[in-house]
């Protein structure tokens, strides 16, 4: 018995101090008897100080955690923070064990359509909850929770949970759900609590091989069995990597749920082992490597992000060039780049007027019964039309057309 | 005063508790908008001859202290001072500390307002040399309010109402002590040249114009004439010369920066298309923004905006910074009317373009004038750190009922044709729309707009701008709907702070009726 109370490691997580907002630090130290002290310091304790001691005994209770000295800095943290950050630091501490803690679940939005519009994707960091809640604010086709590259090694555990509650209790608007893993095998274990709460996407990092694709799609599967989800997840693997860069079809092709590919050019031009411009031009053939196996594969092709959130004008630059190269959106590491990449991704008020003719040439003999589309004395070729068609349906989802 | 003296209260018209009495005066309740009606004559300072005064224009004198004793200071009295050198001032702590020398108690200091700077003035009122304060407290001083440890009432006014309160006698300034970038031996004053140069010394001019003696401390002797005279030496009874009025660095920054926080610029991008969609912005226009982070934002939306219709303003209001300076630089307006400088582009502005012109409140905000500006002005974008389901909103308190922020033009800017208030709708799960403001210090029948982050709710009251928006693809929401939806975010709602029963400030409205009550922190 004694052993055992030697054994016993208090754990901590979230953070504190007067820099920090919206999160809170937890520390619990377990301890043989005496039940739960809780010692609560919080900017918001005239408001919320009772509620956040309510919370957390209520979580404590859940985990089974019975007897404990824990003390609670909040920064003004919300609920799904505050047990997220509970859970963590109850698992630090050996306690808790195959229990989850889950906040009230939002109702879930339709479920993402395959070929839905990918334009932009704001990522928002992991461990960061306070851009959570008013990330889908932006206008962003799609948030990115990350959990990979702007997640510190030791802090993965925890804004794994974060992430999985925020994917419960926040509202994201219309902005596609998407959640980026670690590289496998860590990624692995971001799936076990990601996917019961219905990501409408998974990127799946430094991809070279297919192989890493099948695993992360068989867990996804397993998991959802388990749970006995079919709403579907897609998968959208972002390759680093010359050995990628080569296998890009393979890759693309290994799995029926991909519906997007992209590429990560900072790893890419570090595997390299050259400069990344603002031309981008060391990556020009990885980059319409990207865009070929894509299209070869019936799937987007999405850029990478473009870095420097105070250049407006080279931004939009790299988009109008990511665009006439046939990408279909890029990401996003700052909301105010949102309004120039959907500027960057919209056809120009030409395209549509020609797509627009050649539509109206396209019903015309549609009408008529005829085989032939023609606009004045031109014939139009089958692929021009789809192409006109698809312009159309993109402009009337960007609002550009009624 | 005595701590424990006993004020009978009263409810107001705003159904807000009110003392009777404040440090010995007896107050008028608030009324209602327009309903208090003075009566008599503006006060007026002691008749003087210029055969008192030296010949030569010399009214030079060694320092602060004798200044202060040739005033006759004495137990009881009032001095005031301003801040134009905002959080950089060092003269009016050196003021009242060299009253503290002299050896007087209970004086009232009145500033236009008060920083975190002059916190010194606290051990000045622990010792008794201070007995109270009349005029907007930030931090430190706030804080030591609102624990209930300044020995008399503290009255929060406007820069409007101070105006007010010193025209109809209110309050009475036995020595006022004016802090000025450049000055010459007659007394006459200017603020937008010298190494301490802040811009206008418009805050200052009330108290040069009424108080029984003025005390001019400058840090840049010139000689006679000092030009432009923002006070005139003809008010002035002595002029002291020190090493220092102010750190440079504090009085302006050297650049304002745009806030970077997206939530924030998505709230000025709001302000700026519902100034556009609700015909606002258009030819001949006038509006008025602080020097905030949401402001700045949105003076740079706004001007894109204007670029893009071809909209031309006719006068806007500073604060200025570089951004107001800018606009008219780029004849996007003809004119700055303004209060003061927030940095070091709108100083060199107003001290080289004659169209950047110095205000004062007098022009600005009194409301003993025969009218003022503030209601001239289309369109004003404020802050509050809380609204309520009525478009009621404070400015002075936090939730938890600690004053934190003056009053500054805020209550007298509301007259505006439509006031908007740009606040994020919770800041740090603390939801910003209340069911009950902790303090009220604007009537919402005043407020028109309240833009948040997450949604724009227009005052019922102004259907008229209900319908100018009708078409505009702005997210125009019911206030109640956004209040809803921050409080499912945050939890629910916040449980209400204990609050002490004593009375420990009070906030006056524009015309200097009591509208509400600062309540002491428990």
């Amino acid at each position: 018995m004694t052993k055992a109370i030697d054994s016993r490691v208090a754990g901590e997580a979230g953070h504190w101090g007067a820099e920090i907002r919206s999160d809170l630090h937890v520390r619990i130290e377990p301890r043989e008897r005496g039940g739960i002290d809780i010692d609560l310091e919080s900017r918001v304790k005239p408001y919320y100080g009772d509620a956040i001691r309510r919370q957390a005994e209520e979580v404590l209770d859940a985990l089974g955690v019975r007897h404990a000295q824990v003390t609670i800095h909040d920064e003004g943290a919300l609920p799904l923070v505050i047990s997220a950050r509970i859970e963590a630091a109850a698992r630090r501490a050996g306690l808790g064990e195959g229990t989850r803690v889950l906040p009230d679940r939002i109702p879930l939005p339709e479920p993402s359509p395959r070929d839905r519009m990918r334009r932009s994707r704001l990522y928002v960091p992991g461990s960061e909850p306070k851009y959570f809640i008013n990330a889908g604010l932006h206008g962003a086709d799609a948030i990115i929770l990350d959990l990979e590259d702007s997640v510190h090694p030791s802090e993965k555990d925890a804004a794994r949970l974060v992430v999985r509650n925020a994917l419960r209790a926040v509202d994201f608007l219309p902005c596609e759900r998407m959640v980026r893993i670690n590289q496998l095998p860590l990624g692995l274990e971001d799936l076990e609590e990601i996917v019961p709460e219905s990501p409408d996407l998974i990127l799946i990092p430094k991809v070279e091989t297919p192989g890493q694709v099948i695993d992360a799609s068989r867990k996804i599967a397993e998991i959802q069995a388990n749970y006995g989800l079919t709403r579907p997840i897609w998968l959208m693997p972002i390759i680093e990597s010359a050995l990628g860069i080569e296998k890009a079809y393979e890759i693309v092709t290994s799995s029926r749920d991909i519906v997007a590919l992209t590429i990560g050019l900072e790893d890419y031009t570090a595997d390299l082992g050259v400069v990344k411009t603002p031309t981008g031009a060391e990556s020009l053939f990885a980059r319409q490597r990207v865009v070929n196996a894509a299209h070869a594969a019936g799937v987007q092709a999405i850029d990478s992000v473009f870095g420097d959130v105070g250049d407006m004008d080279g931004l939009r630059a790299w988009g109008g060039n990511s665009r006439a190269m046939g990408f279909e959106g890029m990401g996003c590491v700052h909301p105010l780049q949102i309004a120039v990449i959907h500027q960057a991704f919209a056809p120009t008020p030409a395209e549509i007027e020609k797509a627009q003719k050649i539509v109206a040439a396209y019903h015309d003999a549609q009408q008529k019964g005829l085989g032939v589309v023609s606009l004045g004395s031109k014939m139009i070729d089958a692929p021009v039309v789809q192409r006109a068609l698809k312009l159309m349906a993109r402009a009337q989802a960007m609002g550009l057309v009624a | 005063m005595a701590i424990l003296e006993k004020t009978e209260s009263v409810l107001n018209a705003a159904g807000r508790r009110v003392p009777e009495t404040v440090n010995g005066r007896h107050q008028v309740p608030y009324l209602g908008l327009g309903k208090y009606q003075p009566h008599g004559n503006k006060a007026a300072p002691p008749i003087r001859t210029a055969a008192d005064y030296p010949e030569n224009g010399d009214k030079r004198v060694p320092d602060l202290e004798n200044a202060l004793r040739r005033c006759g200071l004495r137990d009881g009295m009032v001095i005031s001072s301003h801040h134009h050198l905002r959080d950089g001032d060092r003269v009016a702590l050196m003021a009242l500390e060299a009253a503290a020398r002299i050896g007087v108690k209970d004086l009232m200091w009145f500033p236009s307002a008060s920083f975190p700077t002059q916190k010194g003035a606290i051990e000045l009122m622990a010792s008794g040399v201070i007995d109270h304060i009349e005029g907007s407290m930030n931090g430190p001083l706030g804080d030591y309010c609102t624990q209930g440890k300044m020995r008399g009432m503290g009255v929060l006014r406007s820069h409007g109402g101070r105006w007010q309160a010193i025209q109809d006698g209110e309050v009475h300034i036995d020595i006022a002590v004016i802090a000025a970038p450049t000055a010459d031996p007659f007394g006459n004053c200017d603020g937008s040249h010298g190494k301490s140069a802040c811009g206008s010394l418009g805050f200052a001019l009330a108290d040069s114009i009424y108080a029984d003696h003025v005390i001019a401390v400058t840090d840049n002797l010139v000689p006679f004439p000092c030009v432009p005279w923002q006070i005139q030496g003809n008010n002035v009874d002595y002029v002291v010369e020190v090493d220092s009025i102010g750190d440079p660095a504090k009085i302006v920054s050297g650049t304002t920066q745009i806030t970077r926080s997206p939530d924030r610029l998505r709230i000025a991008e709001f302000v700026a298309r519902f100034l556009r969609d609700a015909g606002i912005m258009r030819n001949g226009f006038s509006f008025q923004a602080g020097a905030g982070g949401i402001a700045l934002a949105f003076v740079s939306y706004l001007k894109q905006m204007m670029k893009e219709a071809g909209v031309k303003a006719r006068f806007v209001r500073g604060g200025s910074t570089k951004y107001l300076v800018e606009l008219l630089e780029e004849g996007l307006t003809d004119y700055i009317l303004d209060g003061q400088t927030f940095d070091l582009s709108g100083v060199q502005s107003m001290a080289n373009h004659p169209r950047h012109v110095a205000t004062s409140p007098f022009t600005s905000y009194n409301y003993h004038g025969k009218g003022n500006f503030a209601s001239l002005v289309d369109a004003v974008v404020l802050g509050a750190t809380e609204v309520d389901a009525n478009f009621n909103a404070n400015v002075v308190t936090h939730s938890d009922g600690r004053l934190l922020h003056g009053i500054g033009g805020w209550q007298n800017c509301l007259a505006a044709g439509c006031t908007i208030l740009a606040v994020p709708s919770f800041r740090d799960r603390i939801p910003v729309i209340v069911d009950d403001v902790t303090t009220l210090c604007g009537p919402g029948e005043l407020i028109d707009v309240i833009v948040t982050e997450r949604g724009i709710a227009i005052n019922p009251r102004r259907q008229d701008l209900m319908n100018a928006v009708k078409s505009s693809k702005l997210p125009i929401r019911p206030l109640p709907e956004i209040k809803a939806e921050v409080e499912r975010i945050c939890g629910g709602k916040p449980q209400r702070p204990h609050r002490g029963n004593r009375p420990v400030a009070v906030v006056k409205w524009v015309d200097g009726t009591v509208l509400d009550s600062v309540w002491q922190v428990v």
